[in-house]
């Protein structure tokens, strides 16, 4: 494929590695959280950390959409499915996300709820307008990225008069969490999680630009590399935050200065916030409580709002305890850390949600690294 | 059965007609499906005997059976259509068992409202893939379910082959050493499918590659290459079949991404969807296990056969106690070719 391709070459890649293996110095160790859940499912499709010295490691940060997403919010839009009776769309790795009274919303899709999976918010909107007798309900879940589609929807439903399309707003902002991480206790007071520097997301600086980061990189004293979700552009961002841990700097780089600007994309960012207001706050998985870390739709839009249309509130669930997503989505904990990785938490069964979608860390490392925890595999 | 006498039934009007209950009711209107559709595509002796069931000779040598039903949605879609889908998927399946496949026989469920137009075009659909691989269909059932009951139609199909003595080809038997064949291009069929899906309207030019493999694994036995594994790979794709093979056999394995064939528009329409060729079924392709000396013997026997001209080595067994499947990637590193999780593509055959 043209202008993929070229982003996975392997001569390139060989060239890369000995740049880094040069660059980094053999007397100190190199710990890089990449923010992204594209970012973990690139390093561990492509095998990028086989390509890396023994003192760089990569740690896997809480962006993956669905991971973070919690319980009581996958409850809503199934008691919406099984008890409202709507229709309920949304994109596919959110249908497998565990949920209370072990129901998934593909089990719910199994017990006569109408569950869709869509590949945008756009035919969502289409099922309702083809559809003027059933209520069509938007799970709309993800990062900034997400957002503007799901922005657009709203407005679109509203050009054509749709009384029966709404949205239940899960969206999150990635700043947040960062800065989450940044504050917890692990990084700041007991240093039980090492950070040196980030990888910042791809996909989403296309929309908020790099100049969000400037505050980490400066109050924190944080390189952010922003690099797209190719392998190489990971490895270049590797290359490049080892260079700035080298030389004492924490600024904000950008390798994937293709896609991403220091301002981001204007229009959809007005776009957002003419249909989206910040939550007080709002609960992840893994992080908590974090305030101001989540968007709901805006008075003028609340017809669309399907937590006001269908007066449903958000109860809390706790995760299972046995279950380590919390610690592993803070990079605390790696997936292999866990009592239950790999053996009751599988793809097929999983109790956490770090084990549903390709972007999680313990589905990355279960599908493409788990070959690495066993001794005596031949190379 | 009695016969239906000329003249008394209109003939079924397979322009604007539409399947109804009585199609399935055991009356006068499906004798006439039956006779005006059914028989006179697939027509044979066997069926012609009109019969419950189709006697045939004693067979030569050990019997293999299998079936395999199919609920394949688009019916039609770029390559193929359910009806030689339906043909093609148990020929498969009898193929890699190493064995000549001999009898077919066919079950339909048709849902009311069904068009006989369409049905006329699987049928006959099915009749050619019948024809083309010298397998005829010698007996079959219909039944109709009500509106909104069915998809259309879904088809089940069983068959009959013989295996000769000192031809055994299954799961349990690669041994490490021994070289993996895949072939041709992977992921073909399953991504004709997922283009054609409404809700995705991309017009990608990708054609399904079904196809009845017998043919191949004629010239494969042919070589006289040791063959330890036959399998085609269809839902679940390449890598799923792999892990089952690993799993039975009792080794791992180790593929080389570069080597693997993928059609560029397949590769681009898998990117663009976040899939892996790797598990997007087939329905024309196998997998070969085959001893390491005979392997470029088996290459060159199957890249002379017009279904294997794009056949590749893409990897060896080895031992592993783990039984994992793993790939060197285009990028340089290494990752594991898991079994399939989920459901990738509901409905693909």
């Amino acid at each position: 494929m043209k202008y993929i391709d070229e982003f996975r070459d392997g001569e390139l890649a060989r060239g890369l590695s000995a740049a880094i293996r040069q660059a980094a110095d053999p007397a100190r160790r190199y710990h890089f959280m990449e923010f992204c859940g594209g970012h973990t499912h690139a390093i561990s499709r492509y095998g990028v950390t086989d390509l890396l010295p023994d003192n760089v490691r990569m740690i896997h940060g809480p962006g993956c959409p669905v991971c973070v997403l919690p319980i009581g919010r996958v409850d809503m839009a199934i008691r919406l499915a099984l008890e409202a009776g709507v229709t309920l769309c949304t994109y596919g790795d959110t249908l497998r996300v565990p949920a209370s009274d072990g129901l998934t919303l593909f089990k719910a899709k199994a017990r006569g709820g109408d569950v869709r999976m869509v590949y945008s918010s756009a035919d969502a909107v289409a099922l309702a307008q083809k559809h003027p007798e059933k209520q069509v309900v938007f799970f709309a879940i993800g990062f900034e990225t997400t957002t503007p589609p799901t922005a657009v929807a709203i407005r679109q439903a509203q050009a054509l008069g749709l009384k029966n399309f709404s949205v239940l707003c899960c969206h999150v902002l990635t700043p947040s969490a960062i800065s989450n991480i940044l504050e917890s206790p692990e990084v700041r007071q007991y240093g039980t999680v090492p950070l040196d520097g980030f990888i910042g997301p791809a996909h989403v600086s296309t929309i908020i630009g790099s100049q969000p980061y400037e505050f980490f990189a400066e109050e924190y004293r944080k390189p952010v590399v922003i690099a797209g979700f190719e392998p190489l552009d990971v490895m270049q961002a590797i290359l490049m935050l080892i260079q700035q841990v080298n030389s004492g700097r924490a600024v904000v780089e950008n390798e994937f200065s293709r896609a991403v600007t220091r301002d981001g994309n204007r229009k959809a960012q007005n776009l957002v916030a003419e249909v989206f207001e910040l939550r007080r706050q709002f609960e992840w998985r893994g992080l908590g409580v974090v305030p101001y870390s989540g968007l709901r739709i805006r008075k003028e839009y609340a017809v669309f709002d399907a937590e006001r249309r269908f007066a449903i509130d958000y109860r809390s669930v706790p995760d299972n305890k046995a279950c380590e997503c919390g610690a592993i989505l803070r990079g605390v904990k790696r997936p292999q850390d866990c009592k239950i990785f790999g053996t009751v938490c599988t793809p097929e069964n999983p109790v956490g949600s770090c084990m549903v979608s390709s972007e999680g860390a313990c589905a990355a490392h279960y599908t493409y690294g788990r070959y690495k925890d066993s001794a005596g595999v031949p190379a | 059965m009695s016969e239906v006498r000329k003249g008394y039934v209109r003939p079924l009007d397979l322009k604007h007609g539409r399947v109804d209950m009585t199609h399935g009711s055991g009356g006068r209107a499906m004798a006439q499906l039956i006779e005006e559709l059914f028989a006179r595509h697939l027509g044979n002796d066997y069926l012609a005997q009109g019969n419950d069931g189709a006697v045939m000779p004693a067979l030569p040598g050990r019997l293999v059976m299998a079936t395999d039903a199919h609920v394949v949605s688009p019916l039609f879609f770029p390559g193929g259509d359910i009806g030689c889908l339906s043909v093609h998927g148990t020929i498969n399946d009898l193929a890699v068992m190493g064995a000549t496949p001999l009898y077919l026989a066919a079950s339909f469920i048709l849902e009311e409202g069904f068009a006989l137009a369409d049905l006329a075009r699987i049928v006959e659909s099915m009749a050619a893939a019948a024809r083309d691989a010298g397998v005829p269909v010698v007996t079959g059932d219909t039944k109709v379910v009500e509106q909104g009951k069915g998809d259309g139609v879904f088809i089940t199909t069983t068959g009959v082959g013989v295996v000769r003595d000192g031809e055994d080809f299954s799961g349990d038997r690669a041994r490490p050493g021994d070289r993996i064949i895949v072939s041709g291009s992977i992921g073909d069929h399953g991504m004709a499918i997922m283009a054609q899906r409404e809700s995705l309207g991309f017009a990608a030019p990708i054609e399904s590659d079904t196809a009845a493999l017998h043919g191949l694994v004629a010239a494969m036995r042919g070589s006289g290459a040791r063959i330890r594994v036959l399998r085609d790979p269809t839902r679940g794709g390449v890598a799923t079949t792999l892990n089952e093979i690993a799993r039975q056999s009792g080794v791992g394995m180790m593929l080389q991404e570069r080597e693997l064939p993928v059609n560029p528009e397949v590769a681009a329409a898998c990117e663009f969807l976040g899939l892996d060729p790797l598990y997007v079924a087939n329905e024309g392709k196998l997998l070969a296990i085959v001893a390491p000396d005979d392997a470029e013997a088996l290459l060159a026997a199957m890249r002379a056969h017009p279904l294997g001209r794009r056949a590749a080595i893409i990897g060896s067994v080895h031992e592993d106690p783990q039984h994992f499947v793993q790939m060197t990637t285009g990028f340089g590193g290494r990752r594991i070719v898991d079994w399939l999780t989920g459901e990738q593509l509901p409905r693909i055959c």
